[in-house]
């Protein structure tokens, strides 16, 4: 140990950059496979987008379970919901979504991605009160309350909308791709990009600018200590709780337009999908989280194009590639 | 007392709903003519021992298993793929059941050590990933599995509803190879439970209750809590392919709907809950209790739905459409979970009031 004097900067922990490396390493191996170079980046590309959008509906899920060890098999309901209330904006204005100007377009496309923000992140109020509260620190019962919860609100949901797929068009601006030389690129995924990548920076912003960033950071390390200190953890949660709703919400109307429809039984699909990437990341970890959505975005499109077959299982495998090299993620936040 | 491995249902209610219960199923060929009462009974059969056999994962060891369908599936899909491919024959029986037993306690070995050598909380995200991959994989290999549609087969001759062994005699009974192959499912069932009940008595079984309880007790005591999770899970999917098996021979089809989809496994956590976890009588109960409400109460909704829709009532025709029978379902999941988490048979046992019914002697 060197001693410190007292007006030395703390010394900072080791940055573990071996994750980060790992997509950026993944991305160049497929070069030479995908053969075409304009290919590959169309490929890219879209493994950036689908990683993004899948960013945004775990990142919740993973701080949440950091945060209060709450397991969450629920998630995947907020994502589902928010696609369904898009579409009840998109409905009466579909004249303005077919315009093929950006600003009509936008004036839609906020208002419902906002408003189905709200309505998740108000249905996860009434989740963490109902389904939640009640069986805090019990992890069998919190995975078999919140799996109930799941059914009921994917079954509430075909009773209200039907069990029919419902077309959820993109808007005509969004459409197309931008070409530059070869390289096609849609337009809609350069949005979802953008989009993820403002997410992630303003969740870091949070975690690691503000004081409220500070609470839950320590919160993660250690729940009994903040609230030894004075801070009531669990409206500290309720917030984050909500929040994770809520960019699930963002994430179902993100996957919707990507889809195209919006059908109930996406967030079946897209909770093995989150779980996959939390689990990656490391429970708790919003880097870690970011990289394996990622992760599982380029094993999905590049598997997809090289061995169509084997991108069924993709997931599978990577998930336990990672976890032979890191058991506990590939970046293991939490003690527990 | 020695068949039930020393472990009585201890509650003179109890004994009696469970007597009941096994003599009406035993006696359902006579009692309840027609196919459907004794298709839901060999349902329930099937159904007992495939919940009790995750009543072990779940009710003793405490892990929340997302992948026990596939074992269930892995069973049904090795019966119906062999039968199909061999044709109608005991050798194509035997086949199946050397290859599908084995599959399923070596998916659940390398499930079980790999999960287990990760992080504990990973084991039911990590099963429910595995598990929705296999299910992918079954309905995508069609030239294996027959995709969506499925594999039907015959059984042997000697199984077929059209082989009568007993003509008509003066009650009127006939017994014929569809009634012997009920029986064939009411005593293999009958036997698993007995095993599982055996397992769960014996020591291994008590160390299984103690790694519930308090894992890092039950490590430092001593015991390989590895080697005996991942033993009860392969148990488990042993039991639950020999179900699987059963489950095919019966409905003489195996496919992604009755043998592997994930309402099925919603439908196996519904019924432990109910039942009881970690009793083992709880299964037989929960999925005598879930299988006839869904066969008989499903088109009470349907009725319900009807005169609501007819009364003029928003929402309601909707919400009781018999299509939506798993929204109540799921209500009823969550409302048995918070409000009797030891289910029928632990408040039959204690009156509700005892945390774990399953340790308590």
């Amino acid at each position: 140990m060197t001693e410190l004097a007292a007006t030395d900067p703390l010394p900072k922990p080791k940055r573990d950059i071996a994750p980060i490396l790992l997509p950026i390493a993944l991305a160049l191996i497929m070069i030479p496979l995908v053969g075409s170079p304009s290919t590959w980046l169309t490929l890219t590309a879209a493994s950036l987008a689908m990683g993004m959008m899948i960013f945004i509906m775990a990142s919740g899920l993973t701080l949440v379970f950091g945060l209060m060890d709450v397991l969450n098999f629920g998630h995947g309901a907020f994502i589902a919901v928010g696609a369904y209330i898009a579409t009840l904006v998109f409905a009466p204005f579909a004249a303005s979504v077919q315009a093929d100007t950006l600003w009509v377009n936008l004036a839609v496309l906020a208002p419902a991605a906002l408003l189905s923000m709200a309505v998740s992140g108000a249905l996860g109020l009434v989740v963490e009160r109902v389904l939640i509260l009640p069986v805090y620190g019990q992890h069998l019962k919190q995975i078999l309350m919140t799996t109930g919860g799941l059914i009921v609100a994917e079954q509430t949901l075909y009773a209200l909308w039907g069990p029919q797929i419902i077309p959820m068009p993109l808007p005509a601006s969004l459409r197309g791709s931008f070409i530059l030389g070869d390289v096609a690129i849609a337009k809609y995924r350069v949005l979802a990009m953008l989009i993820g990548l403002a997410v992630f920076i303003a969740i870091q912003l949070v975690l690691n600018r503000t004081k409220l960033g500070l609470l839950i950071r320590a919160g993660v390390e250690n729940r009994e200590m903040v609230e030894a200190l004075g801070y009531r953890i669990r409206r500290l949660f309720l917030g984050v709780f909500m929040t994770g709703s809520a960019l699930a919400g963002l994430g179902g109307v993100m996957w919707a337009l990507y889809r195209e429809q919006v059908h109930a039984s996406m967030s079946d699909e897209l909770t093995v999908l989150i779980f996959v990437v939390v689990i990656i990341g490391g429970l708790g970890s919003i880097g870690g989280c970011f990289i394996g959505a990622i992760l599982v975005a380029m094993v999905a499109n590049y598997g997809g194009f090289l061995v169509p077959k084997l991108a069924l299982v993709s997931n599978i495998l990577l998930m336990v590639a990672v976890l032979m090299w890191r058991p506990r993620g590939l970046y293991a936040v939490t003690s527990r | 007392m020695m068949i039930l491995s020393g472990d009585p249902p201890r509650s003179r209610v109890l004994t009696l709903v469970l007597v009941v219960i096994i003599l009406a199923l035993a006696a359902t060929p006579f009692l309840f003519p027609g196919a459907k009462a004794l298709n839901v009974a060999a349902k329930i059969c099937v159904f007992a021992a495939l919940v009790a056999s995750y009543d072990l994962l779940l009710g003793y060891t405490g892990s929340v298993s997302f992948a026990h369908t596939m074992f269930y599936g892995i069973g049904s899909y090795a019966i119906a793929i062999a039968l199909y491919g061999m044709g109608p024959n005991w050798a194509a029986v035997a086949t199946g059941i050397v290859v599908g037993l084995p599959l399923a306690a070596l998916l659940a070995l390398a499930i079980g050590l790999f999960s287990l050598r990760v992080a504990a909380i990973f084991f039911a995200m990590i099963t429910l990933a595995v598990a929705s991959a296999f299910q992918v994989l079954a309905s995508q290999l069609s030239w294996l599995t027959g995709g969506e549609d499925g594999r039907s087969f015959q059984l042997p001759e000697l199984l077929r509803p059209g082989t009568v062994l007993i003509s008509k005699n003066l009650f009127g009974f006939e017994i014929n190879g569809r009634i012997l192959t009920f029986y064939l499912v009411f005593a293999i069932s009958t036997l698993m439970i007995l095993a599982l009940l055996r397992v769960v008595n014996s020591p291994f079984g008590r160390v299984l209750q103690a790694i519930r309880e308090n894992r890092f007790r039950a490590e430092a005591l001593g015991f390989r809590t590895v080697f005996h999770l991942t033993y009860a899970n392969c148990l488990a999917a042993l039991v639950a392919a020999g179900a699987g098996i059963l489950n095919a021979l019966w409905l003489r089809y195996a496919g992604p709907d009755t043998s592997l989809s994930f309402s099925i496994m919603l439908d196996i956590l519904l019924m432990v809950v109910i039942g009881g976890m970690g009793t083992i009588y709880g299964a037989i109960i929960g999925a005598t209790i879930f299988i006839l409400a869904q066969n008989y109460l499903q088109s009470l909704m349907g009725v319900a739905s009807k005169a609501a829709s007819e009364a003029g009532l928003p929402l309601l025709p909707g919400l009781l459409h018999p299509d939506r029978w798993l929204l109540w379902l799921g209500l009823l999941f969550i409302a048995s979970v918070y409000f009797f988490p030891t289910g029928v048979v632990g408040r039959l046992r204690h009156g509700g009031g005892n945390k774990s019914a399953g340790a308590s002697h």
